[in-house]
Formats: C-alpha cells, sequence, structure tokens
C-alpha cells in the first residue's frame, strides 16, 4: 500500500515538473470527456423532451374496439359486435385508475351537403367532448359541442380544416347548415389543422358530431325508412328486444347526471346504444399497461364472461410509435457511444505518444532510477501511474467541462438538459482504461531498458 | 585468505561482448580482492575496461564468465529484479554527471531511492534521514533548492547525500571529480575520505586521473582488460610520477 502511495507521488511529481505538456497531452481526454458528458446531457433532455412531445402526439391513446361476429359461417370482420356501449365507456372512466379521458365513438360514411358542394369527409365520428382531449386536439375557431348537447341529440357539428375546404372553400363555416341525409347540421366549429398521422393520412379530413345526434338522427333514420323524421325514437323498440334487460339499468349514458325533471322530459328510457368503438388515454406512457389491464378486467366482468371465454372486444394501442420511441432512443445513445469511443481512441494515442516521447526523454532518469534499485517493475508501474494519473485529471476536467457546457447551452439556448450519471461512471471507467491501454506500451518500452545504456544516454 | 573480510572477490572474471561477428574481450579473467574499509582507485585510460568493470562490480551489469561475491554472496547469476533488489540494500553510486533529477528539490532527491528499498520507513522518518544526510555533505540550507540552483559542487555532494540514504556497504565513484574545477574536487574527494575514514564505508573510485587515485590507499591499473598493478597508491604515484598523498 504504501508503496503504491509512493509510486503515486512520484508519478505526481513528475507531471508537476512539466505542468504545460501534461495539461496538453491530456487535452484531447478533457475534450473527448467533456464531448461525451454534454452530449449525454444534452442527449438525455431532449430525448426526454421527444418523449413527453410524441406522449402528446397520442402515443397513450388506447382503441377499444367490439369483437368480431360471425353470422352464419361469415365473419362480419374485426369491430363488428353490437357489444360495447357507452355505459363500458362511463364505468371505464369511472373505475380505471390509469385512465384520464374516455370518449365513446360511432363512425359512418355519409355524404355531406352544403349549398351545392358534396363531400364525403374521410372520418365521420360521433362522440363526446372528451374526443378532442384524447386525442389532444384544440380548436380553430368557434366551439365543441357539449355533453348537454351530447345528451339532447343536438344538431351541431365540428368540421376539420379539410372538410371546410372541399364544402366552403374560403368562407367562414361557422353558424352555416350542412346537411347530412337530410339532417341539417349547424357547424358550429372548427379544429385546428393536425395534418398526416404517421400512416399518411390525412387527420383533418373529419367531422364531429354528437354520436346521439350521428347514431339516432343520421343513421338510426336510414334503418327504418318509416321514420322520416330526425326526431323519432324507433329504435327503441330494436333495443328492447335485443336486450331486455337494459331497460332496468337506470344509469345509461344520454341521461346521466340530469334531473329527475329533466329524465322525465327526456322521452327516451332506453336506447340501443353500442358503439363503434371507445377511445381512451392513460396518464402517461407507462400507465398504458396497467389501463389495458384495468380496462380488460372491468369489460370482462361487465360482460359477464367467464374464465374459458375470449375477450369479446380488443385493445389496441399505439405499440408502433412506442417502439419507434426506443428504437431512436436507442440509435442516439449508440451514435453518442460511437462518437465517444472515437474521441476517447484519438485521445489514448495522444497520450501514448507523448508518453512514448516522455520515456525517451526521461531515459537518462530511468537509468538512475534502476540503478538506485528500482527493478523493471517499479520503473513499469511509475510510468502507467502517470499515464492513468494523466487521464483520470483529463477525465475529471472533462466531466466538470461537460457539466459547464450543458449548463451553459440550457442557460442560453433553452435546450432541456439532464445530469446523467451512468455517463458520468462511464466517463471514469473509460478514462482509467485509455490511461492502462495506452500507458501499457510506453511504460513496458521503460522498464525494459539497460540501466548503463540508459544512464550513457544524452 | 580471510572471506569475511573481503567484501569484494572476484574469480577469474571476464566480459565479452558481441559487436557483429567479432568478439570484444573487455575484460580477461581479472581476479581481485577488495577488503571491507578499504578505499580503492579503479585507473586506467579511457577503453581499459574500468567503467566494464565498475558496471559489474554495481551489479548493473553480468561477467560472461567468472565468478563474483560481494559482500559474502554469490551474485554473478543473479536476474535482473534480484540485481535491482541488491543495489538498492547495498550499493550506492556518484556519477561524474550528478544525475540529479531536474526540477526536484535536493531533498527529495535525496530521498528518491527510499521509493525503491522494500523496508518500509515513514515519511518523518525518511525525512529525518535525508535531512541527516545532507547535513552531513553541508547543504542543510539548501534542501529545498533545485539542482539548477546549486554549483556542481552542491550538485555532486546531494547525490552523496543520495547514494548513502540506503546505508550502502559499498559505493562506487564513476570520476566524481570529471565534471569539476579542481577545488571541489578536493572537497568531493576529502568527503569520500571522510566517509571511508569514519563511517566505515568502502569506496571504488573509477578515475583516469593519478591525481584523484591518490586520495585512495590503493590503486588497482588497468589495462586492455587486464590489471597490470595493484599495489598501494603512493607506490603508484611515485611510479607515474604525481606529488603527495592521502
Amino acid at each position: 500500500m504504501q508503496y503504491l502511495l509512493l509510486n503515486g507521488k512520484t508519478a505526481v511529481r513528475s507531471l508537476q515538473r512539466n505542468v504545460l505538456r501534461a495539461t496538453l497531452t491530456t487535452l484531447g481526454i478533457v475534450i473527448g470527456i467533456a464531448a461525451v458528458i454534454a452530449m449525454m446531457e444534452i442527449g438525455a433532455g431532449s430525448s426526454a423532451a421527444i418523449q413527453s412531445t410524441i406522449a402528446n402526439m397520442g402515443s397513450n391513446v388506447l382503441m377499444i374496439m367490439p369483437g368480431t361476429v360471425t353470422l352464419g359461417g361469415v365473419s362480419m370482420g374485426s369491430g363488428s359486435g353490437l357489444n360495447l356501449t357507452t355505459d363500458d365507456a362511463t364505468a371505464i372512466s369511472r373505475d380505471s385508475a390509469s385512465v384520464r379521458y374516455v370518449a365513446p365513438f360511432v363512425r359512418a360514411r355519409v355524404q355531406v351537403l352544403y349549398n351545392g358542394n358534396n363531400y364525403v369527409p374521410n372520418q365521420i365520428y360521433g362522440t363526446t367532448p372528451a374526443y378532442l382531449q384524447v386525442e389532444d386536439w384544440d380548436m380553430a375557431s368557434g366551439r365543441c359541442f357539449t355533453s348537454a348537447e351530447v345528451r339532447s341529440a343536438a344538431k351541431v357539428c365540428v368540421l376539420g380544416q379539410t372538410t371546410v375546404n372541399q364544402l366552403f372553400g374560403t368562407d367562414s363555416p361557422i353558424g352555416k347548415e350542412v346537411y347530412m341525409r337530410s339532417v341539417p347540421l349547424e357547424v358550429i366549429g372548427v379544429l385546428k389543422v393536425k395534418g398526416a398521422n404517421m400512416l399518411g393520412m390525412d387527420q383533418d379530413d373529419i367531422l364531429l358530431l354528437p354520436w346521439t345526434t350521428l347514431k339516432y338522427r343520421v343513421i338510426g333514420s336510414t334503418f327504418s325508412e318509416n321514420n322520416q323524421s330526425a326526431a323519432d325514437e324507433q329504435s327503441t323498440i330494436t333495443t328492447d328486444q335485443l336486450y331486455p334487460e337494459a331497460a332496468e339499468t337506470d344509469d345509461l349514458y344520454p341521461a346521466d347526471s340530469e334531473t329527475a325533471a329533466e329524465t322525465a322530459d327526456f322521452p327516451v328510457i332506453t336506447r340501443f346504444d353500442n358503439v363503434n368503438g371507445i377511445m381512451v388515454s392513460a396518464w402517461s406512457a407507462s400507465d398504458i399497461d396497467p389501463a389495458i389491464d384495468q380496462i380488460t378486467q372491468l369489460l370482462r366482468s361487465r360482460h359477464q364472461l367467464t374464465a374459458n371465454d375470449e375477450n369479446d372486444f380488443t385493445i389496441r394501442n399505439m405499440t408502433e410509435i412506442t417502439d419507434t420511441l426506443a428504437a431512436t432512443t436507442n440509435t442516439m445513445t449508440n451514435l453518442l457511444l460511437g462518437v465517444a469511443l472515437i474521441s476517447l481512441i484519438v485521445g489514448g494515442v495522444g497520450i501514448m505518444n507523448i508518453m512514448l516521447v516522455s520515456v525517451t526523454e526521461r531515459t537518462k532518469e530511468i537509468g538512475l532510477r534502476m540503478a538506485v534499485g528500482a527493478a523493471g517493475r517499479d520503473v513499469l508501474l511509475q510510468f502507467l501511474f502517470e499515464a492513468v494519473l494523466l487521464c483520470m485529471l483529463g477525465g475529471a476536467l472533462g466531466i466538470g467541462l461537460g457539466m459547464g457546457g450543458s449548463w451553459l447551452i440550457s442557460a442560453l439556448l433553452h435546450w432541456p438538459t439532464q445530469v446523467s450519471v451512468p455517463a458520468i461512471i462511464a466517463a471514469v471507467v473509460v478514462a482509467v482504461s485509455v490511461g492502462l491501454v495506452f500507458g501499457y506500451y510506453p511504460a513496458w518500452k521503460a522498464s525494459k531498458l539497460d540501466p548503463i545504456q540508459a544512464l550513457r544516454y544524452e | 585468505m580471510n572471506s569475511e573480510q573481503d567484501i569484494i572477490r572476484l574469480e577469474k572474471l571476464s566480459k565479452t561482448y558481441l559487436l557483429g561477428e567479432v568478439e570484444l574481450r573487455v575484460l580477461k579473467d581479472i581476479t581481485l580482492n577488495v577488503r571491507r574499509g578499504e578505499m580503492v582507485a579503479l585507473m586506467g585510460a579511457s577503453g581499459s575496461g574500468k567503467t566494464t568493470l565498475m558496471n559489474i562490480l554495481g551489479c548493473l551489469d553480468q561477467p560472461t564468465s567468472g565468478r563474483y561475491w560481494l559482500d559474502g554472496e554469490e551474485i554473478s547469476r543473479l536476474s535482473s529484479n534480484q540485481r535491482a533488489e541488491l543495489r538498492s540494500k547495498k550499493i550506492g553510486f556518484v556519477f561524474q554527471s550528478f544525475n540529479l533529477l531536474p526540477k526536484t528539490s535536493a531533498l527529495d532527491n535525496v530521498l528518491m531511492p527510499l521509493t525503491y528499498s522494500h523496508r518500509f520507513v515513514s515519511e518523518r522518518e525518511a525525512k529525518n534521514i535525508a535531512t541527516r544526510l545532507l547535513q552531513k555533505v553541508g547543504l542543510a540550507d539548501r534542501m529545498d533548492h533545485y539542482p539548477s540552483q546549486l554549483s556542481g559542487g552542491q550538485q555532486q555532494r546531494v547525490a552523496i547525500a543520495r547514494s548513502l540514504v540506503n546505508s550502502p556497504v559499498i559505493l562506487f565513484a564513476d570520476e566524481p571529480t570529471g565534471n569539476l574545477d579542481s577545488h571541489t574536487s578536493l572537497e568531493v574527494l576529502e568527503m569520500f575520505g571522510h566517509l571511508n575514514r569514519d563511517e566505515g564505508i568502502t569506496i571504488v573510485l573509477v578515475t583516469h586521473d593519478a591525481n584523484v587515485a591518490k586520495y585512495t590507499q590503493r590503486t588497482i591499473r588497468i589495462r586492455d582488460g587486464e590489471i597490470i598493478d595493484d599495489l598501494p597508491s603512493a607506490q603508484i604515484m611515485a611510479a607515474v610520477g604525481v606529488e603527495g598523498g592521502a
């Protein structure tokens, strides 16, 4: 131990004898480590920022679809079941702790008319106001429909920019009336432009309206041709036939939280309220898996499935997005590691170069040390100590410089940065390894000198 | 032949260098004894083989053939690490060009060999030893000076203090006055004499200069790798015509 201490002291003294050169020698390591630390901190900060941005783009959105129904051996395709209801949606938002917003939706493909123009928006969603929260979407002008308007099946709608362009051109659509299957709908708002999604689908090619309006006024009217009135409640009959027990439940979605008087005024007691799907957003990306578990359990018990039954619904999440995210982060980290490795190898070669010069220059000193009793091992250790010490000092300086640099960048450019402890540990380990690897050859060369030749060296 | 009294005993020691195809016999069957406490001059012209002999005596080099006992130990076949340990324990060197570490204080220069001696002393004790030695060579007030701030004579005295720090049994001085003027040479030689008389350290002085050799008790003259005479110094001085003596 004391022997190592003495060697360490000798190394420090040797470095002290030529401070300027030691500093210049270790500059490669300083810059290398500083770059790594700064990059890691900025990279970690950016990565965290990107993650939260992508999360806002909807990576924590889940889509619950009804199961597949097969009629007479013919599968009706995914989502053809009629077993997902607005009650399910209500239950999910009430009972699933990991879920933030819930929006059931009904889909249709209907022609929309305005003043002689006609257009079929790619997406026509009958839903609730929560849809905009799930999708993290804002209004550009006007307002979204309210829960009250959903309950009363108000004849209002909200348009995406593409739909506006197709129907209105450059005119403002707010307050105008469009027709869907001869049902007049007042345009009360326009959505902000969102652009294409990851699959290249135009997300602004959309029309939103209360799901009750779409289901009972627009589509419902076409199912029973004898009822041209938009306000008819004829589908009630079908509901009662299909779900007799539904008549007893009193917390049906449209009547939810209404006063007794209003409930009495509202003529519909039971509706056929199945939906095409339910969109759910979790609190954060890490809440997705618990949310899936909670929803699965809840829906299984609500649909009275036994342990042997398969799920009569499917839950889809945006794994593609989260996988892409993970891949991006990995690529970035690997890239940084590659750059770090190259810069540290360059720094290491610099150390080796100067150590070789130092050994040649101090041949006489090595001879002297050997003459007074230093064995080859002592000389080897002394020069190895010097190289490692240089690299460690360089590493420490580099860590300080890197952290200072990233602090400066975050202060001046407002880039997000994050202190990366693994990077600091890695930097120290790498600095010491570089010293050992690149310091060994010069040290070995010094230890193999012949003391007589070395003493005679001028 | 009392081997107990002989600190150095050589038996038919030879050293041969191979220069390409040519064998160069630098030392030819040297047989020699040096008694404990003697002060001996090894004298010869350059190329006579005296430096090679000193390197072998100082355990820096190995003989090609023959045997060598130092302080009762046969050491002609030791490995380089074993020789390093032996140098650390028993041998002190003083060189012509002082060989002090630059930008290192006199005190630290004296302390340096302790790094490699395997008798571990505390830092404080080590400092005490070094301080005492520097006082002995008359440099108590120069302990923190760098070599570049000292005169040649002072530097050589630091080197002498350094050679003594591991309490060697024998001191080898290779042309210790070669880089000094006559006045400081005298000082240094008197210091060697003092160390030999008062401390009982065996000293081997290697020189080409009869004026240096006359400070010793015995002079061994070498020419072409062979001992040509081995006599009390006074007799040699008379023979080569140098006046005075120790």
